[in-house]
């Protein structure tokens, strides 16, 4: 019986991670080319919105997944103009982007739906549903709660880990992303343009939370409603100093987020408690232990990590 | 880059880029198909057109003088505090304390109780992040987002388990008894034989623009001011002059919180007489917005947080009139002069400056 239910929460960790994933492999690409994301939150949100008002509306969930990307593409390129071209703080058009994208999806909702944060519900062919793989009811067990009938989302996050270590360490491209995001002087001398690379790292950061937007709305949920990022782009941040800014620990992470998250929602109902205080304690512990969690690791008490050199830093060319 | 003079790089700039905000917020209700003019018309009418609609827009004014001082004076000494939010959270749940306990005495106790525990439950809230990012190096701007998000859940977990009322399905305290309500606008105004009607604000105006000629004195006046802008222009020099980082962002992060907390203060205290979920409806976060319009300077935020009170109070007459703009319009608005003045500044300050050196230059010939 308790072992059903550890692998009932595997199974919601790998589904509370992925987002968290999208995201965090997001904000990789964009920090190690020297860009600070803190606006991960807001172009999944918009991307949740622009996913689920196209699938209600158009009725394919694949055309959503593109308007999702679109979308958050879309807030990627005003902070790319803001952050390369213009050269302005990266923390506060971040933070200008969480609030757009809040207003946004806000009124737009409104004018579309007349429902003021929210869109219709979506039917199952309107959702990314999950997969059952060859075996899944023979094997049982572990392998078809965790394994196999996940979105093909979880697996597209899955499978950019490796995709993404392959890009950073093994490619032209990634190596010189790397080296724009610690020495970008070096990087312009060599005649490589610190500006494309920039915003090339700042699109595919926001095709990432283009996904796990998509994700949120059309897998997860069935719809959007006001604000249902829940703040996942603050939590990858927090895994992507976990993890050093690599992809490997990236993925070990927010595995860790969404296993903690997976354990809130099992005991979320499971526990009777008598005494106010204790019941306090527990409202409260639930609603803030991932963030709780991101304070302690953030405080470095999990070992010292080092952003890459150049970031938050506009790089202006030498004269 | 070519050179501005002073007084078009602290009023013409951040002027200018406002404008190109409240253009583009234009093309959004132009978009939604609604006239911007017949917009800006019935929100000025909403902020300013009775006494009772002006009381509001002061109440909303002294909420952001608040949140928008607490986020200039962490800019001076070079930290981004995004936290007011939670900072004004925890310091309600402070003043709350006050309101439930001494509602049967005089709120000429309870006032300077509610700004003391307020302001205190502030800056402890703010405490823990700056201690953070000093000695563990922890980025203060995602701690701060985090602490929102950790007062957010702590102040759910009491009122449903012990401030709401048995019986009670609102998420909100039982109402202060009257010796705990602070005076409202109209009340003073009595006082001195003047016969208003009623007017939202209270007596914490008063208190909020004496704070910005406490910040300015602060700043500019002096020594621990000097060095927390010394600290600000350029840490290493300040800690080769012997001033202490750790000193300093301790101290500007205490005031900080402080000041923010006393946006609970008006609210709770002032305004609602309960403690309320969600009583602080972004004012942390409009407080950047003020705190970048009004370039760190109390003036200046003094007047950002009269535009933000029109805006807000105008934009909920504006929900009114015209349901085709929902309140939620005033977050886009926000995002958007956030966006233009604090960080695509650039657009208006290039072709700017071009334009100034071409004067000059033109002149000499």
């Amino acid at each position: 019986m308790d072992f059903d239910i550890l692998i009932q929460i595997l199974g919601a960790t790998l589904r509370v991670a992925t987002p968290i994933l999208l995201a965090c492999l997001a904000g990789l690409y964009s920090e190690r080319s020297g860009i600070i994301d803190i606006g991960l939150d807001g172009k999944m949100l918009i991307a949740a919105f622009a996913s689920a008002a196209t699938a209600a509306v158009v009725g394919n969930v694949w055309v959503a997944l593109g308007v999702a990307v679109l979308a958050s593409s879309a807030l990627a390129l005003i902070q790319g103009l803001a952050a390369i071209t213009l050269r302005g703080n990266q923390l506060i058009s971040g933070a200008a982007i969480n609030m757009l994208a809040l207003g946004t999806a806000y009124l737009l909702s409104q004018t579309m739906f007349g429902t003021g944060g929210q869109t219709p519900g979506l039917g199952p062919d309107q959702r990314f549903m999950g997969i059952e793989l060859p075996f899944h009811d023979a094997l049982g067990g572990f392998y078809q709660q965790v394994v196999s009938g996940q979105s093909v989302i979880v697996y597209f996050a899955l499978a950019t880990v490796p995709l993404t270590w392959w890009v950073l360490y093994r490619t032209r491209f990634g190596l010189r992303l790397r080296a724009v995001g610690e020495a970008p002087n070096a990087v312009d001398s060599a005649g490589i343009s610190v500006a494309r690379l920039r915003y090339s790292a700042v699109l595919i950061a926001g095709a990432l939370c283009g996904v796990a937007g998509a994700y949120l709305a059309t897998a997860q949920a069935a719809a959007y409603t006001d604000g249902m990022t829940a703040n996942r782009g603050f939590i990858a941040l927090a895994a992507l100093i976990f993890a050093k800014w690599r992809p490997y620990p990236a993925l070990g992470a927010c595995l860790l987020f969404g296993f903690v998250e997976a354990v809130g929602y099992q005991v979320q109902g499971n526990l009777n408690v008598d005494s106010r205080v204790l019941a306090t304690l527990v409202d409260f512990l639930e609603s803030s232990l991932p963030y709780i969690l991101t304070v302690v690791i953030l405080a470095g008490f999990v070992g010292k990590a080092t952003p890459p050199a150049a970031g938050g830093v506009p790089y202006v060319k030498e004269r | 880059m070519s050179q501005l003079p002073k007084w078009a790089d602290s009023f013409l700039v951040p002027l200018l880029s406002v404008l190109l905000a409240l253009v583009v917020s234009g093309l959004v209700v132009l978009a939604i198909g609604e006239n911007p003019l017949t917009a800006v018309r019935v929100m000025i009418t909403g902020a300013f057109g009775s006494t009772y609609n002006l009381g509001f827009t002061l109440f909303y004014f002294t909420n952001f003088v608040f949140t928008g001082l607490a986020v200039a004076v962490a800019f001076h000494a070079a930290q981004f505090n995004i936290g007011g939010e939670g900072q004004a959270t925890f310091a309600g749940i402070g003043a709350a304390l006050i309101g439930l306990s001494l509602g049967e005495t005089h709120w000429l106790l309870v006032l300077p109780l509610g700004i003391l525990v307020a302001f205190l439950f502030g800056a402890a809230w703010a405490a823990v992040p700056a201690y953070l990012q000093v000695r563990r190096g922890s980025h203060i701007v995602i701690t701060t987002i985090m602490f929102n998000y950790i007062a957010a859940g702590l102040l759910v977990a009491l009122l449903g388990n012990f401030l709401k009322p048995a019986g009670s399905a609102a998420p909100q305290s039982r109402t202060f008894d009257e010796g705990a309500h602070l005076p409202r606008l109209d009340e003073v105004l009595g006082w001195i034989g003047i016969e208003a009607q009623r007017m939202e604000g209270n007596i914490m105006f008063f208190f909020a623009l004496a704070a910005c000629a406490v910040v300015w004195l602060l700043l500019w006046r002096t020594h621990l001011g000097f060095e927390i802008r010394a600290y600000g222009h350029n840490e290493k020099a300040a800690d080769y002059a012997g001033i202490s980082g750790f000193r300093i962002v301790m101290l500007v992060m205490l005031l900080s919180g402080g000041l923010a907390g006393l946006m609970a203060t008006n609210t709770v205290l002032g305004q609602q007489h309960s403690l309320v979920l969600g009583f602080v409806e972004g004012a942390g976060f409009t407080g950047i917005a003020v705190a970048l319009m009004g370039r760190s300077h109390p003036f200046g935020v003094a007047l950002a947080a009269l535009l933000f009170g029109a805006l807000y109070q105008g934009g909920a007459e504006l929900a009114f009139e015209m349901p085709a703009i929902p309140s939620k319009m005033i977050v886009i608005i926000q995002a958007l002069i956030i966006l233009f003045v604090g960080a695509m500044e650039n657009i208006v300050r290039i072709p700017l400056a071009r334009i100034f050196m071409f004067v000059q230059q033109s002149r000499k010939a």
